[in-house]
């Protein structure tokens, strides 16, 4: 990054597709000419007025578009501290923030006159918004998972047959979401003339973490006109859970440039950072090269990925979108980790005091907000991303507190 | 003049083409691809593609796959992949080697330090699936002037348009996939890979091989009359585990086996051009 780049932390990435070191084109060179047309017709539908009005309008009347932010009071009460307000994106169609972005990579899919998609999913989630948005638009729709993933997801596999998509077991590898997205990558590039790769974080080669990104900060624009209107000034922290990183950058970005705002990515740290059973992997990771982009991963001496773990399955990935990699080394944003019993008392905290079943994901981030709400003044404001509804998540849970349904 | 251009440049005066063959470095066990490794001149191989086990091969087909478990399963790492090179070149100063892999582990190795330790274990030249073009500046252009060829894969996707930014930093000879796809899998048209091969022989002087979904000696032969080279990996790696007991062991005749075969594909492609 030039000195001048120093005015804003949202002009990245650059032509390259870096964000610093981080980011770039790592794919094999079959892609590389389906990736550079990618990014052409992006940049074209970018400024095109009729991309942007089909994407508003599918988000307002599909997906139930803005989403509210809610004054958690019980909640700020118990903990006694700075008042908590949540991003309600898990009340989307599909139930997360990931049809944001499954939308417009569709649209734009459409444009490119594609008709096949293809996406990898690891709890199931993007997975059922892009067979969701597929059936909508009647296009063909072939979704990689990892066999041991669709052995602990079933509901969320039977979604996706309903939904017209066909659900392929990934068996390579150890089997898990790293594994799908080498099979999709795979089958992108044996199918090259029809196919469109629906990457479901801001991960994977240049331009998806931007693209990806620039579709999910929707949430960031609404929440930051929302916070306004109900508090009439910025919040002073924003929180949000981190696999890939897409809720969490969705939510940051139109906020990068706000001095005032402290920003805090929470990833998943398993049964702890310093056993070998995490998924942080800014905390406990190195830079390294994976799925297209130089990221933050968990490796070991050899440079060999290791796998990730976590009780949520949606946090189950040993790298990191590369925009995050770099917001940490610059500084901008704090990364911390929590861990899988810390998740789970958030998850039930937030059913009894508030009456929402969330995510897994997001009580990692809401776990956070337990440990920092109570040391803040009661005028300070917190933000937290809610990315994420936890029907999916009943049957993980009650086997983790011990309990059969 | 390398050991790739040597090579190359008996190989034209004899007018037969290049059998390269593929392996897995530490496939299926470390003691046995050592073996195999030596054997593998005497078979008639050209040159050796070595690969480096990545746990995550995004370009191949499940054969070169599980060849990269079962290697890091029994221990491999790039370090005695290295190793493993240094002690073929004390009996061997004249196949040329390349190695085969993934950016992560040379990545995480330091650039510099794999680039000395390869030179220094008689490596020539290095093929790294993930390293496009576009991230010439990692690796390509320090391994050049580090004295390594960086050999580039040219695919069905490479049109007239983009095929000058691939060859632009190429050297040793250009690689060209002939289905777009994944290692092992389908089968090139010779037709349209004939096609291709000149197209990219109308813009460099360097040898072109083909490979990608080689797998009988037939096959090879009939690419080895209109390109440089042939590389053949997947139906090699095929012939190893079908000699692998049930624990994965090495079953008795698994390093004849290989080599018979490897000798078979080596023939037909060096008496193709009749």
């Amino acid at each position: 990054m030039t000195a001048q780049d120093h005015n804003s932390f949202r002009t990245g990435p650059d032509e390259e597709g870096r964000f610093g070191q981080f980011g770039g084109r790592f794919v094999a060179e079959t892609l590389m000419p389906l990736i550079l047309d990618l990014e052409q017709a992006w940049e074209e539908a970018k400024t095109d007025r009729s991309f942007r009005s089909e994407m508003e309008n599918l988000w307002r009347y599909y997906v139930g578009r803005p989403s509210p932010l809610y004054l958690a009071s019980r909640l700020t009460e118990h903990l006694g501290g700075a008042k908590i307000y949540m991003k309600r994106d898990e009340l989307n169609h599909t139930g997360a923030h990931k049809i944001n972005n499954v939308l417009g990579q569709i649209l734009l899919a459409r444009r490119m006159g594609k008709t096949r998609i293809i996406a990898e999913t690891g709890a199931g989630q993007h997975g059922v918004a892009t067979a969701t948005v597929c059936a909508k638009f009647g296009l063909k729709c072939v979704v990689f998972m990892g066999a041991t993933d669709v052995e602990r997801q079933k509901p969320n596999v039977f979604r996706m047959k309903l939904l017209g998509a066909e659900v392929i077991p990934v068996t390579s590898g150890r089997s898990t979401l790293k594994d799908a997205m080498n099979e999709a990558l795979r089958d992108w590039v044996t199918n090259v003339e029809d196919t469109f790769y629906c990457i479901g974080t801001v991960a994977g080669p240049h331009p998806y973490p931007a693209m990806v990104r620039d579709f999910q900060s929707i949430i960031g624009w609404e929440a930051k006109s929302q916070i306004k209107h109900a508090e009439g000034r910025m919040p002073d922290v924003l929180i949000a859970c981190i696999g890939g990183g897409s809720n969490a950058m969705g939510l940051f970005h139109p906020f990068l440039d706000e001095p005032d705002v402290k920003m805090i990515g929470v990833e998943a740290g398993g049964k702890g950072v310093d056993t070998d059973e995490h998924a942080a992997s800014l905390t406990g990771g190195r830079p390294g090269v994976l799925h297209g982009n130089r990221t933050y991963l968990l490796q070991d001496d050899d440079g060999q990925i290791v796998e990730a773990h976590s009780i949520s399955a949606g946090l189950d990935y040993p790298g990191i979108g590369p925009e995050h990699a770099w917001l940490k080394e610059a500084e901008r944003v704090e990364y911390v980790a929590i861990n899988d019993d810390e998740a789970l008392k958030a998850f039930q905290l937030c059913c009894e005091m508030e009456g929402i079943i969330p995510a897994l994901e997001p009580a990692h981030a809401l776990a956070h907000v337990m440990k920092i709400a109570p040391e803040m003044d009661k005028k300070d404001v917190i933000v937290l991303n809610m990315c994420g509804r936890g029907d999916k998540d009943i049957f993980t849970v009650a086997e983790a507190l011990g309990i059969e349904i | 003049m390398s050991r790739i251009d040597q090579r190359f440049a008996k190989l034209k005066e004899e007018n037969r083409a290049a059998f390269v063959s593929f392996v897995m470095a530490g496939d299926p066990k470390p003691d046995v691809f050592a073996k195999l490794l030596k054997g593998l001149p005497g078979a008639g191989v050209d040159i050796i593609e070595v690969g480096m086990p990545f746990t995550d091969p995004m370009a191949d087909g499940p054969a070169v796959q599980l060849a990269g478990q079962r290697a890091l399963a029994a221990g491999q790492t790039l370090k005695k992949t290295l190793g493993d090179i240094a002690d073929f070149r004390k009996g061997d100063d004249e196949t040329p080697i390349v190695l085969m892999g993934y950016y992560n582990p040379i990545f995480n190795h330091g650039v510099e330090a794999f680039l000395k330790d390869a030179k220094d274990a008689g490596v020539d030249g290095l093929i790294v699936v993930d390293l496009p073009p576009e991230e010439d500046s990692e690796l390509c252009i320090p391994a050049r002037e580090a004295g390594l060829d960086f050999i580039r894969l040219a695919t069905p996707t490479t049109d007239e348009k983009r095929l000058p930014t691939v060859l632009k930093n190429t050297s040793g000879f250009v690689y060209y996939v002939s289905i777009t796809g994944i290692t092992g899998a389908g089968s090139a048209d010779t037709a349209a890979v004939d096609d291709a091969i000149k197209r990219i022989k109308a813009s460099t002087d360097l040898p072109v091989v083909v490979g990608f979904g080689v797998k009988t000696p037939e096959q090879g032969a009939d690419l080895a009359k209109v390109a440089d080279g042939v590389v053949v990996g997947s139906a090699i790696i095929d012939i190893i585990v079908g000699k692998l007991d049930r624990k994965g062991g090495a079953k008795v005749g698994l390093v004849k086996n290989v080599t018979a075969f490897v000798k078979s594909l080596a023939d037909a492609v060096h008496s193709a051009r009749g």
